[in-house]
């Protein structure tokens, strides 16, 4: 077991030394959101709408697509050279390039969420201080079950004839859940409303999160080649 | 098949096959080799060498048939068999992006390694790139690159040796460099395995010689005779292809 | 030629379940009658996709693949049914073309799984690898069902949505619920029906390319 995980912290360790030399895909997912936040910002009423009613979907709408673009370089960055053979024959488990994988997705995804945030918060008035701790759980969990699912899908998309376009197709169905759950609590979080009333919500979301982390844990394997 | 030594032979394979979806890759291919001792496997593209190389180094599971690593039968998945295997293929499974010394060390990590920085230092010094250890991989002549995959490869210190196609793109300073490497994994007593289309490389290198032709051997056997005897040989099996 | 007496068995029996009704709220209720049970059909052919996926995985029996594949293509039509058919239901009844209803929010979400695996499938061309990416989306896309479902029965029990006319389950009159019921099990049987035809489709198709690739090999 330890192993496994001294294998999945190298691998995630090398992906995020990657990213960090490039930068690429970061201050693209960046450049998304600081435009999402102006064209919302000029596009809305102020008088017709408030922006806390707006703001979880912004918010939301802007970590999922963030999130997307992040997900797109897990698996593009083996293809240059053939990397991932060099990975798949090595002694190192499927489980372990899967969890790797995972884990630097979550980082880079989260580096953008860390850095979204406060400037949305700026962007949008929306006092969030008071309700941070719940909120940042919120947004660890939800993203923790997209990324689950993305970094699965991400390893099956690099190798069809679409590509990244194929990542969006199959990963949309799977935010509807963590997304859809996340924008209610952000809602709910950003109203001050009582716990009760979101209760149910976080329930939903830990279960999609166990349930599908272990699933796509299981299930990597079969999208190697064979 | 040739039986080379009488205790477990390095390498031993049999009935191997392989489909994909509808394509025969590999149609029952039987070889045995002892340790120390190499093939190089002739043939035409499409004609299945390179599904052969993948399914030895474990990174393919064949629908029928066996391969032994001295005597151990090889299981997918198996991580103790990946250990003993290294593979260098014309793409050099190198991140562009790390450096030389960088590249190295992440491989000493999945093979756990004790010490993967010095073990990275020694392997570059062993293809003679110390001096470009802290360079980043992407700005690699195409010499140097094969030069840090043998590295690569020579990590774990394998007792098998796959190549395909490892000959192609270099130039001839580079080609010798490469010849000289694999004289010495030869003289290690590693046993290997180099495919490749083009019968001008590789062959003086080899101990025994295959044709392969639509995934089966046409011909196994010890190398005989010289380049020009192979090549009729060659032109003979893939006349009908 | 069974098949083929099974669909039109099927197809008489629901107009012969449609004849003896006549609705009292108005004959555009009637569509109910297809919208209900298609809805059935459709996750119940995303069932099968899954379970067949599920078992592809451990047996990697090809034939297993062709018909979650087929399941999957049949299941597509019916959940295309539902969408089209609700609409018009809606938009008679309350005059809205789409409302954000727990069931056909899910059977939305159903469609886009549909999609991504079809899509999928088409994405990919050699079969081995096929069948084993649509086998894992068939799976997560399996596991989903549920979450979406109590998401989107979350989504509504707290946002009350107008209640004119909903197109739930009321208490119906015995004869209406006799058609009812009777017409998922025709549904069914048209499902089934469909996916035989379907899968033997798939099968001819496969084995032709089998054949031709053995004829390629024998030339070598």
């Amino acid at each position: 077991m330890r192993s496994v995980l001294a294998q999945a912290w190298a691998i995630a360790a090398k992906d995020l030394l990657l990213e960090f030399r490039s930068r690429t895909s970061f201050l693209s997912a960046l450049v998304f959101t600081a435009l999402v936040l102006a064209i919302f910002n000029f596009a809305r009423d102020p008088t017709a709408v408030s922006s806390v009613d707006l703001a979880p979907s912004v918010l939301w709408i802007t970590f999922s697509f963030a999130g997307v673009l992040g997900l797109n370089r897990a698996f593009t960055l083996e293809k240059e050279n053939r990397a991932i053979d060099g990975l798949l024959l090595s002694p190192a488990s499927r489980t372990a390039l899967y969890l790797g994988k995972t884990a630097a997705n979550l980082v880079f995804v989260g580096a953008v969420e860390a850095i979204a945030l406060p400037l949305f918060a700026l962007f949008f008035n929306v006092p969030l201080l008071d309700v941070l701790g719940p909120l940042v759980l919120v947004i660890a969990l939800a993203t923790v079950g997209f990324v689950a699912v993305g970094t699965l899908m991400s390893s099956m998309a690099v190798n069809t004839k679409f590509g990244e376009m194929m990542l969006l197709v199959l990963v949309l169905p799977f935010l509807v859940t963590p997304v859809s759950a996340a924008a209610e609590m952000t809602t709910k979080l950003f109203a001050h409303r009582p716990f009760a009333e979101w209760a149910a919500w976080l329930k939903l979301l830990a279960a999609y999160d166990i349930t599908f982390v272990v699933l796509c844990t299981l299930v990597f394997e079969f999208t190697l080649e064979d | 098949m040739l039986i080379v030594s009488a205790q477990a032979p390095a390498l031993q394979v049999a009935g191997l096959t392989k489909r994909f979806g509808h394509v025969h890759a590999l149609r029952g291919v039987e070889f045995t080799l002892g340790a120390g001792e190499s093939l190089a496997v002739f043939g035409p593209n499409g004609a299945g060498k390179t599904t052969l190389l993948r399914v030895l180094a474990g990174l393919l599971k064949p629908d029928a048939g066996t391969v032994q690593f001295g005597g151990e039968q090889l299981v997918r998945s198996n991580a103790a068999h990946r250990r003993r295997v290294g593979l260098i293929s014309h793409h050099s499974l190198l991140y562009d992006g790390l450096t030389a010394a960088e590249n190295l060390a992440f491989y000493a990590r999945l093979y756990g390694l004790a010490e993967p920085r010095a073990a990275a230092a020694r392997a570059l010094a062993g293809v003679g790139l110390e001096a470009r250890a802290s360079d980043a991989a992407g700005t690699f002549s195409r010499g140097m690159v094969q030069r840090l995959a043998i590295a690569r490869a020579l990590l774990h210190d394998p007792e098998v040796m796959l190549l395909d196609e490892p000959f192609s793109g270099l130039d001839q300073r580079a080609a010798a460099t490469l010849r000289d490497l694999l004289g010495r994994l030869r003289a290690e007593r590693r046993t290997m395995v180099l495919v490749t289309h083009n019968i001008d490389e590789g062959l003086e290198l080899a101990t025994h010689v295959a044709i392969q032709v639509a995934g089966r051997f046409a011909s196994l056997g010890p190398r005989d005779g010289d380049l020009a005897a192979y090549r009729a040989r060659y032109a003979e099996a893939t006349a009908g292809a | 030629m069974l098949i083929g007496l099974l669909l039109v068995a099927a197809i008489y029996v629901r107009a012969l379940a449609f004849t003896p009704e006549e609705a009292t709220q108005g004959l555009a209720q009637k569509i109910f009658y297809i919208h209900a049970p298609s809805a059935w059909v459709a996750f119940l052919a995303f069932g099968v996709v899954g379970i067949c996926s599920a078992i592809y995985l451990f047996v990697k029996d090809p034939r297993l693949d062709l018909l979650a594949a087929s399941s999957a293509e049949v299941g597509t039509v019916f959940t295309t049914v539902v969408l089209v058919t609700g609409p018009i239901w809606g938009k008679t009844i309350w005059g809205a073309w789409w409302t954000w209803d727990a069931r056909l929010t899910s059977t939305l979400f159903l469609y886009f799984i549909y999609l991504a695996y079809l899509v999928l499938r088409s994405a990919v061309d050699e079969p081995g690898r096929r069948g084993r990416y649509s086998a894992v989306l068939g799976i997560l896309g399996a596991l989903l069902v549920p979450f979406i479902h109590v998401s989107v029965y979350l989504f509504r029990t707290l946002h009350p949505m107008p209640v004119v006319l909903r197109p739930g389950k009321p208490e119906l009159p015995g004869s209406m619920l006799l058609t009812l019921l009777s017409s998922f099990a025709v549904f069914t049987i048209f499902y089934l029906a469909l996916l035989a035809r379907r899968y033997a489709w798939a099968r001819l198709v496969d084995a032709r390319a089998q054949s031709e690739a053995d004829r390629a090999d024998a030339s070598r």
